[in-house]
């Protein structure tokens, strides 16, 4: 990235990944169009502001690593990338088509800057974690970012890596949580509840931050203070509304993976056209 | 009797000259420093030696991770665990990522027989060999073992490597280039083929010798990689006679079913199918289990005679 982005251009860049996400979900005939919504702001702020990538150069081998654990949140990731000039925007139209190269949950063989194949829940962080730790190996210095769902904390393979990113202190390492309290069926807490979560990062070892995963200013804060704590890998709780941005998908648990008609995505786009920063 | 062998010995040695000369060899295991005879490894290489405890699943994540930024890893973990518990990190996180990660699956088979079914490893070869992209080798000595481990290293991809824990004697001969794909042809015969991998050849050549007595001649066939299979010596081995597959493993999808694909497709011959017949084993030490099943030289010889006189 040449300039940092401001927070009002990243806000805008979000904007286009919700609108291209619902489009792409609705042409797609299938999708999970909540968890798109949901992601946007901290996907944008990464991808046009905290990671150090080059997406002339996916490969590079200094760059950041982002990985998307709830893979299905793919057409967000895949619009992000698009919007970032990592493949041409056309692909997009391609979503779950078939032999498109962009499947329903992401794929590092078949797409430039998706870092691991994601989609059964609770993998993202423990490939996270080997991942810091090749990079400490190695002597390097990149960083590594992961981005889960909270109704996907339910997993025990998040803990299990949780704990060794604590004992291998992993400064390097970032945990988002997409805190948008719906799971797939219901809402998180009315399903096997997560609460107190920050103090449930705490107790595994981590240096915890909260914010609001929709304002784009305080996740800048917040990435750019990182490590928050020497010695300790890094959770940062992003309460967000699954949805955000279209006032009839949002905070709604049908949503997780409903398509809009073409009326409620021509509404859609309008309103979130007039949410415009 | 000739002199038997931990092949884990072998496996550890050859670890460690690898990471002698590689710098991105990495040890991954779950709290089995010990079982996995990685001491030596952690003693030599203590920061590349990553214990993450009593969790599979993380394990082969981590594996992935680290394969994802330049490491080779050798995920190592009593095979029961290892391969059961993360199955679906094996499949998501290695093989459809094509990551270079070498799992080691320890103490396979019936290697823990007296501490029972739980602990027994006789599924993983069908798990495993299900799975795209994944790479089955089953060493059967430690010669074999030794460059097993190095092809693993050598190649680029997942590997699923099923050793065992129980001592066996020295089959393979030095002068025999072990190659990934490539059965080994350990005894010519004209009546039938025995094939087997792992602690089974062994006993699939004692069956020979005894079978040998009674003028039958019996060929054994060493397939050591179960993925990709050596189809055209199974081929061969099927033109010339009936075949018997011996695998200290579940008769369902694994060594014998292998087999059976490729000789029902391509030269269709009698077989017999010796495993353990779609039940959980009993307890008992892995000897007794062996013949408990028929996988010893006696039950070869048996199953072999009957099959050639039928």
């Amino acid at each position: 990235m040449t300039r940092p982005a401001t927070a009002a251009a990243i806000a805008e860049r979000a904007r286009r990944i919700r609108a291209t996400s619902l489009q792409m979900v609705h042409a797609a005939k299938m999708g999970h169009p909540g968890g798109d919504l949901s992601a946007a702001d901290i996907l944008a702020t990464l991808y046009f502001r905290v990671l150090s990538i080059d997406p002339a150069q996916p490969s590079h081998p200094a760059r950041d690593r982002f990985i998307l654990s709830k893979g299905h949140a793919s057409a967000a990731l895949y619009a992000t990338l698009a919007e970032a000039a990592f493949f041409p925007a056309e692909w997009l139209a391609s979503y779950m088509q078939p032999l498109s190269r962009l499947n329903g949950h992401p794929d590092r063989n078949k797409v430039p800057g998706v870092e691991a194949n994601t989609g059964p829940l609770g993998h993202g962080l423990p490939i996270a974690v080997g991942a810091a730790l090749g990079a400490r190996l190695a002597g390097e210095t990149w960083r590594t970012f992961v981005l889960t769902g909270d109704g996907e904390l339910q997993e025990g393979s998040n803990w299990e890596a949780a704990m060794a990113a604590a004992q291998f202190e992993l400064d390097r390492l970032t945990v988002i949580v997409d805190r948008n309290g719906l799971q797939q069926g219901d809402f998180t807490e009315r399903t096997i509840g997560l609460e107190p979560l920050a103090d449930r990062w705490r107790a595994f070892g981590f240096a915890v931050a909260e914010v609001d995963g929709h304002d784009v200013a305080a996740l800048i804060d917040v990435f750019e203070r990182l490590p928050l704590e020497r010695g300790r890998p890094t959770a940062v709780i992003a309460r967000t509304r699954k949805g955000r941005g279209v006032s009839f998908i949002e905070n709604r648990a049908e949503w997780h993976h409903r398509v809009p008609t073409d009326a409620e995505l021509a509404l859609a786009l309008v309103e979130l056209a007039e949410r415009r920063p | 009797m000739t002199a038997r062998h931990d092949c884990r010995r072998a496996f550890a040695e050859t670890l460690v000259a690898l990471a002698e000369r590689d710098s991105r060899v990495v040890a991954v295991c779950n709290d089995s420093v010990g079982s996995s005879n990685l001491t030596a490894f952690r003693a030599r290489f203590p920061d590349r030696l990553i214990n993450v405890g009593i969790a599979e699943q993380n394990l082969v994540g981590v594996s992935a991770g680290l394969a994802s930024a330049g490491r080779i890893p050798f995920a190592c973990g009593a095979s029961c665990f290892l391969t059961g518990r993360a199955l679906e990190q094996i499949k998501a996180d290695l093989a459809y990522s094509r990551h270079n990660v070498k799992l080691c699956g320890l103490s396979s088979g019936m290697a823990y027989g007296e501490l029972g079914p739980t602990h027994h490893s006789i599924e993983d070869l069908a798990w495993t060999r299900a799975i795209a992209h994944m790479t089955v080798v089953v060493p059967s000595d430690p010669i074999e073992t030794a460059a097993a481990v190095q092809a693993a290293a050598a190649f680029d991809g997942p590997v699923f490597l099923r050793l065992s824990r129980m001592p066996v004697p020295v089959v393979c001969d030095e002068r025999h280039s072990f190659e990934i794909g490539r059965s080994i042809l350990l005894r010519d015969g004209t009546d039938l083929t025995i094939v087997a991998a792992g602690v089974t050849v062994t006993e699939a050549l004692e069956a020979a010798a005894l079978l040998d007595r009674e003028g039958i001649s019996a060929a054994v066939l060493n397939l050591s990689t179960i993925r990709p299979i050596d189809r055209e010596r199974v081929v061969d081995a099927a033109r010339r006679g009936p075949i018997v597959t011996v695998e200290e493993h579940t008769v369902h999808g694994g060594l014998g079913s292998a087999v059976a694909e490729v000789v029902v497709e391509s030269h269709p011959t009698r077989m017999r199918m010796l495993g353990v017949p779609g039940v959980f084993a009993p307890t008992g030490s892995p000897a007794f289990l062996l013949q408990h099943f028929g996988l010893d030289a006696a039950g070869i010889r048996e199953a072999a005679r009957s099959l050639v006189r039928a």
